[in-house]
């Protein structure tokens, strides 16, 4: 018993110990500095951060190079899809168009009411400024959903800022590096958002599920809620606006409510960031 | 002269092609990992730090290993530290592998595969769950080690064939 021992022990010590002539480290050593760095990640100094965050600007510089041939395949891919559908495209647009520009009519005569609402019942009012931001790298990971932006605290890019695409919500910031940032995408599991089901003004929680679709939680069941109602941010916590509009509820197979998401989170390019200020 | 060098610098490239391979799935926006269908995801750095840990350790430098984690860290929003901790991993029981080992087998490399990537992985789960408080889907993990499991063998099988034709004359 005690040779075989005695040679689990040697090869252990052989593996992790040992290097041969084209290894500068022992593995026990980068083992024991990852630990190190792991530690130093739970806490916040700053010191740690700033080193943290020059890092991490090279790594995403360095993935948006070497995934530049990616893209371009990606691009040229979708922009063919695009010319195959042009006339279909043209037809749908057209129709589209009759039907919006009779919608704006009364939407602006909707907005100027509801501007003279507020200001009747003396609701606090926001303004609104916004930042454009290029999709630098958009990992498509099945543990986390979140991209990265090419605007950080350079362009006053704050944590908790709103993404939107086309105007509908995508996301929030969650980290802030100078010249890039981390957007948690709704689809992740962590994230989560107070929202207003419509109609009915219904209040809850939109969680993330990892998937296409996201989870509308801590609501009475015998709310009526049902296929069809437009999910908008509710506004509380004083994170978001309210009114961003989120996705369409919908029954899944089970006939459970999920929320499908306005924004296709694959074909995100360019996104906007609003920052929602209180004017006083 | 010219010619000579030439050849020299295409063999250092193509004799580093395990680090390259490494560092481009690493920082590719592609992900080898995720091909988008349902809860189909596979750990491609796992497969090739393994198999290269293996079979040609000195074709994959610890250090470079190490950086490979943190890019792929940096790029996935992990904590930092975490992928070179389980691609390290990877290595160690790799390389112990290569210690015990008489008689090279490929069926049996796969079993011992099958543990390292259980072992690692549950180790990063617990880290990821437990000390950084962030939500993971258990059944994603489960599924990312079945599907890295049975990757092994098809990528082996290339990276065999590469093996032989690159580093020919060092095996013989």
């Amino acid at each position: 018993m005690q040779p075989s021992r005695d040679d689990f022990v040697i090869a252990i010590r052989s593996a992790f110990l040992s290097k041969s002539a084209q290894q500068r480290f022992s593995l026990l050593l980068l083992i024991f500095f990852s630990l190190i760095l792991i530690s130093l990640s739970k806490f916040n100094f700053k010191a740690i951060d700033f080193v943290r965050m020059s890092f991490k600007e090279v790594a995403y510089r360095s993935s948006f190079i070497v995934s530049i041939p990616e893209k371009y395949i990606k691009i040229s891919y979708y922009s063919l899809m695009d010319h195959l559908q042009l006339y279909k495209d043209y037809k749908d647009t057209k129709n589209e168009l009759q039907i919006l520009k009779s919608k704006e009519l009364n939407n602006k005569y909707i907005i100027a009411e509801n501007q003279r609402l507020k200001e009747t019942i003396e609701e606090i009012k926001f303004s609104t400024e916004d930042i454009f931001a290029k999709v630098l790298l958009d990992k498509d990971s099945p543990f986390l959903k979140s991209f990265i932006i090419n605007k950080g605290s350079k362009q006053k890019i704050k944590i908790g800022m709103a993404v939107l695409d086309k105007g509908y919500l995508v996301g929030k910031i969650v980290e802030v590096n100078f010249l890039t940032s981390r957007v948690l995408l709704l689809t992740d599991l962590n994230s989560k958002i107070p929202v207003n089901i419509e109609p009915g003004a219904i209040q809850s929680i939109m969680s993330g599920t990892g998937n296409d679709y996201g989870q509308i939680q801590y609501f009475k069941k015998q709310k009526n809620i049902s296929e069809g109602n437009i999910v908008y941010t509710s506004g509380a916590g004083g994170v978001f606006n309210s009114g961003i509009p989120i996705g369409k509820i919908e029954l899944d197979n089970n006939k459970n409510l999920q929320v499908n998401y306005f924004t296709d989170f694959s074909q995100l390019r360019f996104v906007k960031i609003s920052l929602y200020e209180e004017i006083n | 002269m010219v010619k000579f060098q030439k050849r020299k610098i295409t063999n250092k490239v193509l004799k580093s092609f395990p680090i390259i391979l490494l560092f481009v799935s690493v920082l590719n926006e592609f992900d080898f990992n995720y091909l988008d269908f349902k809860y189909f995801s596979f750990n491609f750095p796992f497969i090739l730090v393994f198999y290269w840990s293996l079979k040609k350790n000195d074709s994959l430098a610890y250090g470079f290993i190490f950086i490979a984690g943190l890019f792929n860290d940096a790029v996935n929003g992990l904590p930092i530290g975490l992928s070179s901790l389980s691609y390290l991993l990877v290595c160690g029981f790799a390389a112990y592998l290569r210690n015990i080992t008489l008689r090279p087998d490929l069926f049996k490399d796969w079993l011992f595969f099958l543990m390292t990537i259980c072992v690692t992985n549950s180790l990063i789960y617990f880290l990821i769950v437990v000390f950084f408080e962030i939500n993971l889907n258990y059944l994603d993990y489960i599924f990312n080690i079945f599907f890295t499991f049975l990757f092994y063998i098809i990528f082996a099988y290339f990276f065999d064939i590469y093996q032989r034709f690159i580093f020919k004359k060092e095996n013989d």
